[in-house]
């Protein structure tokens, strides 16, 4: 008998901590500096365009459009064995921000760059989720 | 300001066995390249005077400053371990460059070696020994993002979405790079393919064939920088530096900034070309780093052999083959014939130069463009070779 391993679930750090606790509320959270007014993805103390560490967290509106996609085949980790092929994507945040994500409720066939998004909100447990996006 | 161009010369280069050659590490990969390479030069331990270390992906045994002590340098006037991940390999010649023209040198080593393959298995597992990532950093495996392979196949597949790539043109330069390698004995890859090879190879993830990705090879690799008068009464044929450049740029992941599509190869080029006061044109043969065949077709956009967007058209034809207008990676690069980091192109680029590149030697080898890429297009570096000396 086999078992497949549960999938890589987030592990929440500090300087994430708030980032993460908004994805379980179904709110995608960005950092944004308040010296200059970028946003910062992924979380840090400061900022790359003025390197200021005045920052605020601020809901990001969930638009967002593909950038880019790729289908992976070769299996890198045992719990995707039987989700391959599966897409990862990186989609620009209307706020600006490039993701590494999922798109979901769409064949991989039809992915286009630029088409519209909007982010959907993925509970895996434990008070942890992940943000995924669908065409909108 | 008096200039660096062609005051400095390769003048010796040792390669080692490449690729799964086990029961080794670093050190001893690094020790055999050297050794090989002074013999090259016609020089002796006594005469190296400065060392410049790069290590690759290996763990095992991978090299750092002990290496100095490891081969029993007793006085070295120049010694560093650098790391500017793919781009090292044409840096280190280049601050070599400046060592011996300066006087701070008089023979500098630059030394690169690689063990990850410590034991049959796959290539893969041999990349993939890092711990449970947390915070931002543990979203990536979450979403099932893996690998420096989606890296590079997100930005090819954005070029392909603005510029109208295709599968065929990115296997184009598979092919061409391949059929170099058969000609070349000491490559890995030497079985020809064409494009139906190219589409019957796996997906490692789409757009990415198991043919668009480079080796993963053990091995080493130095070469002997000298000052250029000196350089011509050595062993070898003196390759002389023409010219030098870097280019690096930051990976900020958000609109307006696409370096997905632009290596930091054009900052490089401009810097090089003006030092050695060539045209594009005067270029006969190209090494270009390719750790994926996207990386060459940018690399080619980014310093102007074609238009951007135009790298698919460009490569299509056959131009970068055997008997093609731009001969490019004759020795099979590191897509077909070892993954030595930048001494990939660059130990080819000093074997064109010198004329001695056997069966594949390309007959106009007057100007030899040599490049280094690292990191997600972040890092790169170039050299302008010559086998002709800058008259005074």
């Amino acid at each position: 008998m086999t078992t497949t391993p549960p999938l890589p679930v987030p592990s929440p750090d500090e300087a994430s901590a708030l980032f993460f606790e908004g994805l379980a509320a179904g709110r995608l959270m960005l950092m944004r500096c308040l010296a200059c007014g970028v946003y910062r993805y992924p979380a840090r103390d400061r900022c790359d365009a003025c390197w200021s560490t005045e920052t605020e967290w601020a809901r990001a509106s969930g638009r967002a459009t593909l950038h880019s996609w790729v289908v992976f085949h070769q299996v890198y980790h045992p719990a995707f064995a039987a989700r391959v092929p599966y897409n990862v994507a990186l989609v620009e945040l209307a706020e600006g921000p490039r993701i590494s994500t999922n798109i979901v409720g769409v064949e991989d066939d039809a992915l286009q760059a630029g088409m519209a998004l909007e982010a959907v909100f993925e509970p895996l447990g434990d008070g942890v989720a992940l943000v995924k996006f669908r065409p909108a | 300001m008096e200039s660096i161009k062609g005051r400095a010369a390769i003048t010796g280069l040792g390669i080692t066995e490449m690729g799964r050659i086990y029961g080794h590490d670093g050190v001893w990969f690094a020790a055999e390249a050297i050794k090989l390479a002074l013999a090259d030069a016609g020089l002796s331990k006594d005469d190296v005077d400065g060392l410049l270390i790069n290590k690759g992906i290996g763990t095992v045994g991978a090299v750092g400053l002990p290496l100095a002590n490891a081969l029993g340098f007793k006085e070295l006037r120049l010694l560093n371990h650098m790391d500017a991940a793919g781009s090292t390999a044409s840096q280190m010649v280049q601050y070599a460059a400046f060592a011996v023209a300066q006087g701070m040198a008089n023979h500098v080593v630059c030394v690169f070696s690689d063990a990850p393959l410590q034991a049959p298995g796959s290539s893969a597992a041999a990349y993939a020994r890092a711990a449970p990532p947390r915070g931002m950093a543990s979203l990536a495996p979450a979403y099932g993002m893996f690998s420096v392979n989606a890296q590079y196949a997100l930005a090819a597949r954005r070029h392909m979405e603005l510029y109208g790539t295709t599968q065929n043109q990115l296997g184009a330069i598979a092919v061409s790079t391949r059929a170099w390698a058969t000609l070349n004995p000491r490559a890995q890859m030497r079985e020809a393919i064409d494009l139906e090879d190219y589409h019957h190879s796996r997906w490692i993830m789409e757009p990415f064939h198991l043919l668009d990705c480079c080796l993963v090879s053990n091995g080493g690799v130095a070469v002997v920088v000298s000052r250029a008068e000196q350089a011509k009464d050595m062993a070898q044929p003196p390759v002389y530096v023409w010219g030098m450049g870097q280019g690096h740029h930051a990976t900020l992941s958000r609109a307006g900034w696409n370096p997905d599509v632009h290596s930091a190869g054009a900052l490089a080029k401009e810097t090089a070309f003006r030092m050695a006061g060539v045209a594009l044109a005067d270029i006969n043969v190209c090494e270009l780093y390719d750790c994926y065949t996207y990386t060459v077709l940018v690399t080619l956009e980014d310093y102007g052999f074609c238009g951007k967007g135009e790298g698919g058209a460009f490569v299509a034809d056959g131009r970068l083959g055997p008997g093609g207008a731009l001969p490019t990676n004759t020795g099979g690069g590191q897509l077909s014939g070892y993954y030595m980091w930048g001494m990939t192109p660059l130990s080819e680029g000093v074997i064109q130069a010198r004329g001695q590149g056997g069966e594949r030697q390309v007959s106009e080898h007057d100007f030899v463009l040599v490049t280094g890429n690292g990191g997600m297009l972040n890092y790169h570096g170039c050299l302008i070779l010559s086998p002709n000396a800058v008259s005074a």
